[in-house]
């Protein structure tokens, strides 16, 4: 076999082949780079949040209130925080998932293909649109149609935060759920059919089920998105570092706290560490939530 | 044109097909088929590759309306009602027509789950009532010895003959008077492609079967009648013996001893 390869081989190849090998350096190099960034990101964070785990000790977390600046009694409990991203997070959810799920079975089984061509571009437009964009939108319109209806002295509050929170995740779950819809063997929805099964009796007991994984992994991929949301919710949900369940109540995300409370916190403070935390924590949750959703795609086969 | 002196002379027709063309957008793919499709007999649809004979079976059952821009000319009958007659209710059609298609397609559910689908989306909920139908079609499937420990099993674990056998089961289990076929066996081995036919065999005894295949022996062995597709075009219909050894049409005749298709 070698001595074939040898014969017949192309004078021009050694020269070629350190091009090929230049080449795919550079392409590997380029590549690598994102590993990199990770890496060093993971390296920075803890670089700058890191002695706050010896004074004032990682415990400080975990109290009741988020009250960084104060002349008595300093506290840094993320629990507020994170229970304000927990509950924007789940509320918009709750908003967008059975909307993007229907809007993806309708694009994916059941639009006809001039109307999927109409739509889909608004769709992608929806989520090019930037999020401070979004947020003039829901400071002047959503905050205003929230306090009316439910009869609030703000508008700023969690819902608010979430509505426009759905906005955001909308697209990305549409496409996904599309993407999973769209790739169920025909030869399923066709048994279905043929065994005289309606259009909507394939869809919701064939195609879904089938399609569930790849809607599950799109959902949280969505919540990856929410969850570091920043400037939408900074504008809309009141900032509010307190401990609620309402969803009418002003509250703060961890995205806005460190958004709003960077630019003044004095270098290498305790303040300043414990935002560093708070960031961490965000990116392990978004880390988390983007490993579980790639691992369910790969899993059934789904991933491009 | 349909030749009755081909059938016994109380023979009873269940589909009678006149002068049915098919069309993909522009393309024609069947010319004027008229069939006539014999109660409790099985009848093969044989002919080269792309000769209409898929796409005739789907019209059987309608499958064929899923097909953009697909379009379907003349009448079809079946058990004397007009199956292409605006406000003809699909779903009725498709519970009397069963279908068995060329790849087998079981969900990705368990073997129980895949054969009460059927019964289930046509309203049966009682779970004795819906056992018994599985353990039926299961049973009429003969593939029910195999599987009877493990009906909870998802049925994707199953061989892939064996899963053919559950699709026909699945299809049974709706209650179906004619079965069609389309290259049922065609991605099977020897061995499992065996057990089908022996399955046609027994099957016909209750269903009227219509079976497409590839396969000319296939024809030979499991049907009663063959009729003979070719460039969209119904060629000849006749008794299987008569169509293997003495076909009235030169093209017949050139198709069966192999010397195109």
């Amino acid at each position: 076999m070698n001595k074939l390869k040898n014969t017949f081989y192309p004078l021009t190849a050694p020269k070629l082949f350190i091009t090929d090998k230049l080449m795919r350096l550079l392409l590997m190099g380029a590549a690598s780079t994102s590993v990199l960034v990770v890496c060093l990101i993971f390296l920075f964070l803890f670089k700058e949040a890191g002695p706050f785990a010896f004074k004032p000790g990682l415990g400080k977390l975990l109290d009741s209130q988020w009250i960084p600046v104060s002349f008595q009694q300093e506290r840094f409990g993320v629990g507020s925080l994170l229970s304000g991203s927990a509950l924007v997070t789940a509320l918009a959810m709750l908003v967008t998932v059975p909307i993007s799920v229907l809007v993806a079975i309708y694009i994916a089984e059941i639009a006809r293909p001039g109307e999927r061509e109409f739509l889909k571009p608004f769709i992608e437009i929806l989520a090019s649109i930037p999020s401070v964009v979004l947020g003039f939108f829901g400071l002047l319109v959503v905050a205003p149609l929230v306090k009316a209806t439910f009869g609030l002295s703000t508008g700023l509050t969690a819902l608010t935060g979430a509505l426009l929170l759905s906005l955001m995740a909308i697209p990305t779950i549409i496409s996904l759920s599309e993407d999973a819809l769209v790739s169920v063997p025909y030869a399923l929805k066709n048994a279905s059919l043929a065994l005289g099964a309606s259009q909507l009796q394939t869809i919701f007991r064939v195609t879904l089920p089938a399609a569930l994984p790849g809607i599950v992994a799109a959902v949280m991929l969505g919540i990856g998105r929410v969850i570091g949301e920043t400037m939408a919710v900074l504008m809309v949900t009141g900032n509010a570092a307190i401990l609620t369940a309402s969803p009418l109540s002003s509250v703060r995300t961890m995205t806005a706290t460190i958004a709003a409370e960077m630019g003044e916190v004095p270098f290498g403070s305790i303040h300043y560490q414990a935002l560093f935390w708070i960031g961490i924590i965000l990116l392990v949750i978004t880390f988390a939530l983007n490993i579980v959703a790639q691992r369910v795609l790969k899993k059934y086969g789904m991933m491009k | 044109m349909v030749e009755h002196s081909i059938y016994p002379e109380n023979q009873e027709m269940v589909i009678t097909t006149s002068q049915v063309n098919f069309f993909y957008g522009q393309t024609q793919a069947l010319f004027g088929i008229s069939l006539l499709i014999p109660a409790k007999q099985v009848t093969a649809l044989i002919g080269p590759s792309g000769c209409g004979k898929s796409t005739f079976l789907r019209c059987l059952n309608r499958m064929n309306d899923t097909i953009p821009h697909g379009r379907v000319e003349g009448e079809i009958f079946i058990n004397a009602k007009d199956i292409y007659a605006p406000g003809t209710d699909v779903v009725e059609l498709r519970k009397e027509v069963g279908m068995v298609f060329q790849k087998s397609n079981p969900f990705p559910k368990s073997i129980f789950d895949n054969v009460a689908y059927g019964p289930r989306i046509h309203g049966e909920k009682n779970p004795k009532r819906l056992a018994e139908i599985v353990e039926q079609s299961l049973q009429q499937a003969a593939i029910w010895d195999e599987v009877k420990d493990r009906l909870h099993a998802n049925a994707m674990g199953l061989s892939g003959g064996q899963q053919q056998r559950l699709c026909i089961a699945r299809a049974l289990a709706v209650g179906p008077k004619i079965l069609l076929m389309d290259e049922p066996a065609s991605a099977l081995d020897p061995k499992a492609t065996t057990r089908i036919e022996d399955l046609i065999g027994e099957l016909r005894t209750n269903y009227t079967i219509v079976i497409v295949t590839h396969n000319m022996q296939q024809a030979a062995r499991v049907s009663d009648y063959t009729a003979f597709f070719y460039e969209g075009q119904l060629i000849e219909c006749d008794q299987t013996p008569k169509i293997f050894t003495n076909p009235r049409q030169k093209q017949t005749e050139d198709y069966i001893t192999g010397r195109f298709g």
